[in-house]
């Protein structure tokens, strides 16, 4: 420690992180930004309003925002919408789970066997090509008019965007990084285990985010098609039945709720995290 | 203490020295790595080289020998062969009497790249090779302790790769191999690409590093002055095809200094023994191009 009494001079006191944190946060800014996000919408939804008490077009053709806030109260309050929105993600959950699992082992054995890739890989380049709802007739036919051909429709959306990220990852792994693993005598699996999947997870992180919207519009284009059981697309599939063009507004707001809300809460916390800790942002400063 | 190890080693080394004659013959002893008749050779379309050229070699326990040559002349690629990374075409390669057919932890490699692992923090990357050895979490703890501290590197362990410098991810490297214990290490160039006064710094530990732990060292380097400071014996190879050409030894007193004047002068004289070579081959380049 340097003596501050002779030299005048004084050391600050060491900071915290969170004091820190706050110093560096720029309260005014944020509050300016989100004040100018807060009067665009309230624009966009008393033009709305406006547009709607001009009565232009027919009421039942586009509700106002009142009654699609009332229908959301209204859906919110019998407890539909909880339980669309549970047996949606459910759906979507399990599908794209799935498709995580097989993906990353298919894009792995295509990416290092020559001759997986050039028979399995170009299949799933194919089927990558079709809009996964073209499944639907068949997986109805194949499990029935129940949850698992939404499933199958969700999974088949998003298995071919990771088993190609999967496939680009484990190529684009330096190969010092196994001849280290070689070296350290470590097995297939454990080279698997403890290299290859850790070194994927940058070019993962890309795919694992594409996959998710692929599953997330499989599902919608799956549920609005085949009815059943109550889910969020089976919701604007009711709406348009009755002719409740407010229930179909307002279940269109959660629909875009939760992708935004998944988009910018996970995906943007995942991809900060690979950055920090595979040192991809440090790199790209440099 | 590491001081008189270094006395007691460097008088050994003078005993068995013998004149630079045999390149096979090594001191008395266990020998651990013998290398008879290896041939290699590689094949692209273009160019047939033969990289390696009936290279026989013998390295003894505990002996520290530097493979010195220019760029192209096999060295690298007769490591990769000891470590199990590369198999000859021809000849033998034993390990402790066994043939060598994969790679190992016993005959770890320190890369000149440094190898680790840049979503481990250095501890994690040390541990790691404890973790693929089948260690217990007690004992990965304890050895990654003694290693990080013996490359100087404590204060570090929590950074990443990329908050190192170059020297820092060398000594992380070197912890990391010399932490499972092998019986021999194979470095490849490790400190060619790191700036002058860094590789002095390291040049240091690792000869102390090696004197304290007696560990068996085949290093690979086109910096001879480098050779002359790390090794008991210095072999140099000669390029097009890959051979060893003579066998020095170094019975110089440790610690040896960059600039001490016996390593000077015996590096001048390894200098000389392989530009006579280079001098040669590039002959037989221009001969070959007119």
């Amino acid at each position: 420690m340097p003596s501050s009494a002779t030299s005048g001079i004084t050391v600050p006191k060491s900071e915290g992180w969170v004091a820190r944190r706050f110093r560096d946060f720029d309260f005014g800014g944020l509050a300016l930004k989100a004040l100018r996000i807060t009067l665009f919408y309230a624009a966009l939804i008393g033009l709305w309003q406006l547009l709607f008490e001009l009565h232009i077009w027919k009421p039942y053709l586009l509700p106002g925002p009142k009654d699609v806030w009332d229908s959301l109260r209204q859906y919110i309050d019998n407890g539909l919408l909880e339980k669309a929105i549970r047996a949606s993600m459910q759906h979507l959950l399990i599908g794209y789970g799935i498709s995580i699992f097989l993906g990353v082992a298919v894009g792995m054995l295509c990416g290092t066997n020559k001759y997986v890739d050039e028979t399995v890989g170009s299949l799933v380049l194919g089927l990558q090509s079709m809009p996964s709802v073209c499944w639907l007739p068949l997986a109805l036919i194949w499990f029935g008019l129940n949850d698992k051909a939404i499933i199958f429709v969700v999974f088949m959306g998003s298995f071919c965007a990771i088993a190609i990220s999967a496939r680009a990852g484990v190529q684009a792994i330096p190969p010092l990084y196994r001849r280290a693993a070689a070296t350290m005598g470590s097995s297939r699996f454990q080279s698997v285990r403890y290299v290859l999947l850790p070194a994927m997870v940058p070019s993962m992180a890309q795919g694992l985010k594409l996959g998710w919207s692929f599953a997330w519009r499989s599902l919608m284009a799956a549920e609005l098609l085949f009815g059943g059981k109550v889910s969020l697309g089976q919701l604007l599939e009711t709406g348009r039945g009755n002719i409740h063009m407010s229930l179909v507004v307002a279940i269109m707001l959660v629909i875009m709720a939760i992708g935004v809300a998944v988009d910018r809460v996970f995906f943007a916390r995942m991809e900060g995290w690979v950055q920090e800790r595979w040192g991809t942002r440090a790199q790209l400063n440099r | 203490m590491a001081l008189e190890t270094y006395e007691k080693r460097a008088q050994a080394a003078q005993q068995t020295a013998s004149p630079a004659s045999a390149v096979e013959g090594a001191t008395a002893g266990g020998e651990l790595l013998v290398l008879r008749n290896i041939r290699r050779h590689f094949q692209t379309k273009r160019h047939d080289t033969l990289a390696l050229d009936n290279v026989s070699l013998s390295i003894s326990e505990g002996e520290f020998v530097c493979l010195v040559g220019p760029s192209g002349c096999g060295k690298s690629t007769l490591l990769n062969i000891v470590a199990g990374l590369d198999h000859p075409d021809e000849g033998e390669a034993l390990f402790d009497g066994r043939p060598i057919t994969k790679p190992g932890r016993e005959r770890i490699v320190v890369f000149q790249e440094p190898a680790l692992y840049p979503w481990l923090n250095v501890r994690a990357n040390v541990e790691l090779g404890l973790k693929i050895a089948g260690r217990k979490k007690s004992e990965r703890k304890q050895l990654a302790d003694r290693y990080i501290s013996l490359v100087n590197l404590r204060r570090f362990e929590k950074a990443y790769v990329h908050e190192l410098s170059g020297g820092m991810k060398q000594r992380a490297q070197l912890a990391r191999a010399l932490a499972v214990e092998p019986r021999m290490l194979l470095m490849d160039e490790p400190f060619a690409a790191l700036d002058a006064q860094t590789r002095d710094v390291l040049q240091q530990e690792l000869q102390e590093i090696t004197a304290r732990m007696r560990t068996t060292v085949l290093f690979v380097t086109h910096n001879v002055r480098e050779a002359v400071i790390l090794s008991d014996r210095v072999v140099v190879m000669t390029p097009a095809p890959g051979k060893l050409k003579s066998n020095i030894p170094v019975a110089l007193a440790r610690p040896r200094g960059p600039d001490s004047h016996a390593v000077v002068d015996l590096a001048a004289r390894v200098r000389s023994e392989l530009q006579h070579d280079i001098y040669a081959a590039q002959a037989k380049e221009d001969a070959y191009a007119i």
